[in-house]
């Protein structure tokens, strides 16, 4: 069935709560509103108000309780209306929700699934477009997903329910709607921590994930179409912990490398692929590794965020970069 | 008397005054359950006392005194069965022997590892050090066995201090909303550190937060164990009845240092400690027992050698129990460590191997 990320996203959690009495789903505006997205339209109606919830406007309490109730053996999803309210509940989400089985050796576990839109170009208020994941690099314990189309999402987030362990579960905003991809009514899961190669190349590799693997591909085919060069765009999916063999396999196959994301480059996920592709395969690389990323600022207001955003064109810059002579 | 009013006023709940003597109706309590309570009060202030001593030889990690809160702590939870939660933070060690966690599974955790051993059908979380986190928790745990029908209530504990907290306000909060069964407890000893309690909020109480949020509040004098009892198997009832949660602040007082890396004197009088430490909770409860010829000096005495023992006891087979194998925080990260994880362990080992 053709379907658009929200009805994926909304296909995967009815299945989840049909498929296991355990999940609940909470957060602000999810039951008769049906998320401020739509992504948990109708649920509540089908499922009840034991299962599908609206809590007060509160959300360190949303992810403090949504612990209580994963340890107790509940599935619970609980939605942060948008990635950067996360601020306000990261005492919750990194000391307690991903140290609960390292601070009791095993003996409580979080099986717990944080769901937030992120991501920018939709012109929202101040940190509704915020990219936060690279925040969450040095949160050990959690687990970091983010799809760039419908059918990952689905079978990722599938994925993230079955997780032994909390998964914060990024939904670029402007991904929601933005087109449609056969997806299957059925269940099916994407294992984390894999890498998707979304299109074969040999000259260099680019490195996306979210809304930035479209970029990639739209600068792929400039790039192509100017200097006949072949791309290899890999989809990170899991952006932590990374998969490292798909980082290492392709730049030793194209000995070129590009990391694009929305997110701030310091620090970020685009450092930590520079730095393992150093640690792994530097040797393979004909050229430096090159970051297109948002720039080291808060994320900018509606009017001037299309300057922020990487670009199909920046890409392009980067590409014809690293494929000097 | 039962619990409903939601602001308690300012007297504090109490059954026996401060010289033992009954003010109200002793809570059913059977000899021997009352002996027990007397017990386990004696074991956390021994054992409080043994790894401070500890501490002071090398052999123990930094630890809070546990002085002057027995009453509280044994009293708060002495009421759950074993299939309710407990959340406490740090100074409420004696409420999980209470509990069912063992002596030397505690004690190991102050040599400075996880005890990996934790009994989690105990259902008491691990020793929260993040103030306030915990409560959150409670009313998670609580709401979870609302949604899933099961006659189970959680506890939650924190100090004074926590409630300045964001998370003591949003736990109050959702366990008003969902009508938690959760009882969550503010064990007030008068200080966070060396910040006194009239620096922590305006209001006269903290038992009065509960109006705010639409929960049942109770005032109790935290150094009476058969009022926190009574007031903690009410409010427990209460929730297990589906009545929904209740917020108790008992009243108490910090005998001992912050913990073992902080000096008192530097903030706080000397004559304030005394005058605390003449409304001692044990002594408290033992002039009730001996009144009611269920101790004397002899029993007390004896009482006293066989906790100590205990604690000794527990003590050695903590530092008898092998140390945590190096390493093993890459196992407890996460279900499966990671490739990644695998190989830094990997180097770890290896490290190991060859410096030592």
């Amino acid at each position: 069935m053709q379907m658009t990320m929200i009805e994926a996203l909304n296909s995967a959690l009815t299945l989840e709560l049909e498929r296991d009495k355990r999940v609940v789903l909470l957060g602000q505006d999810i039951g008769a509103n049906g998320g401020v997205f739509r992504v948990t339209e109708h649920l509540q109606r089908k499922f009840g108000e034991e299962r599908v919830f609206d809590t007060p406007l509160s959300e360190s309490a949303i992810i403090g309780s949504s612990v209580g109730m994963a340890v107790y053996g509940l599935r619970p999803i609980a939605e942060i209306q948008f990635a950067g309210f996360l601020f306000v509940c990261m005492n919750q989400l990194v000391s307690q929700a991903a140290r609960i089985r390292f601070r009791s050796a095993g003996a409580y576990t979080c099986p717990l699934v944080v769901r937030a839109p992120y991501g920018g170009g939709v012109r929202t208020p101040e940190l509704h477009s915020d990219s936060l994941e690279g925040v969450f690099l040095q949160t050990p314990g959690l687990k970091v997903v983010i799809p760039s189309n419908p059918y990952d999402a689905k079978g990722l987030l599938a994925s993230a329910v079955a997780d032994p362990d909390p998964v914060l579960f990024l939904e670029n905003i402007k991904l929601y709607r933005s087109f449609r991809q056969e997806t299957p009514e059925e269940h099916y899961s994407i294992p984390l921590g894999k890498a998707k190669t979304v299109q074969g190349g040999t000259d260099v590799s680019i490195f996306a994930y979210g809304a930035m693997v479209n970029v990639a591909l739209e600068a792929a085919k400039l790039a192509r179409q100017e200097m006949g060069t072949s791309v290899e765009i890999i989809d990170l999916r899991t952006v932590w912990p990374l998969d490292e063999e798909a980082i290492v396999n392709s730049v030793e196959k194209t000995g070129r490398a590009i990391v694009v994301h929305e997110a701030p480059r310091a620090g970020g996920i685009g450092a930590e692929v520079t730095a393992i592709i150093n640690e792994r395969c530097l040797y393979s690389l004909l050229k430096p590794v090159g970051r297109v990323t948002g720039y080291d600022t808060p994320y900018p207001v509606p009017g001037q965020e299309d300057y922020y955003l990487p670009t199909p064109a920046r890409v392009l810059t980067a590409l014809r970069q690293v494929m000097e002579p | 008397m039962t619990i409903q009013q939601v602001d308690p006023g300012l007297v504090p709940y109490q059954i026996l005054d401060v010289e033992g003597n009954l003010v109200r109706e002793v809570p059913e309590l059977s000899a021997e359950r009352l002996l027990s309570l007397y017990r386990f009060m004696q074991l956390g202030r021994a054992f409080s006392n043994k790894i401070i001593a500890l501490q002071r030889q090398g052999r123990a990690t930094t630890f809070g005194s546990l002085a002057g809160q027995e009453a509280t702590a044994v009293g708060l939870a002495a009421p759950l069965q074993p299939q309710d939660w407990l959340a406490t933070s740090y100074r409420e060690i004696a409420s999980l022997f209470v509990k069912g966690v063992p002596v030397p599974t505690v004690a190991y955790s102050f040599r400075g590892f996880i005890p990996e051993n934790w009994p989690s059908e105990s259902r008491c979380l691990p020793i929260q050090v993040v103030i306030a986190t915990q409560m959150l928790h409670a009313v998670g745990l609580a709401m979870a066995a609302k949604i899933a029908g099961d006659p189970v209530v959680a506890v939650g504990v924190c100090g004074d201090g926590a409630t300045s907290e964001g998370d003591f306000n949003e736990a109050l909060n959702f366990a008003g909303v969902f009508q938690a069964p959760v009882v969550l407890v503010v064990q007030n000893n008068g200080w966070a550190i060396s910040v006194p309690r009239n620096k922590q909020c305006a209001a006269p109480t903290l038992a009065m937060r509960g109006a705010g949020f639409g929960v049942p509040s109770e005032l109790v004098d935290g150094n009476d164990i058969l009022a926190v009892y009574d007031i903690m198997q009410k409010a427990v009832k209460r929730a297990r009845n589906g009545q929904g949660p209740t917020l108790v602040e008992t009243l108490t007082y910090r005998i001992g240092a912050h913990t073992t890396a902080d000096d008192p004197t530097r903030y706080r009088d000397p004559a304030e400690v005394e005058a605390w430490r003449a409304k001692d909770p044990i002594v408290r409860f033992q002039k009730f027992l001996t009144r009611r010829d269920l101790l004397n000096e002899d029993r007390v005495r004896q009482i006293v050698e066989e906790v100590e023992e205990e604690v000794n006891e527990a003590v050695q087979i903590a530092e008898a129990m092998p140390p945590m194998a190096p390493g093993s925080f890459f196992d407890y990260t996460s279900a499966t460590p990671s490739p990644r994880l695998q190989e830094q362990r990997a180097d770890l080992l290896r490290y190991i191997d060859r410096e030592g």
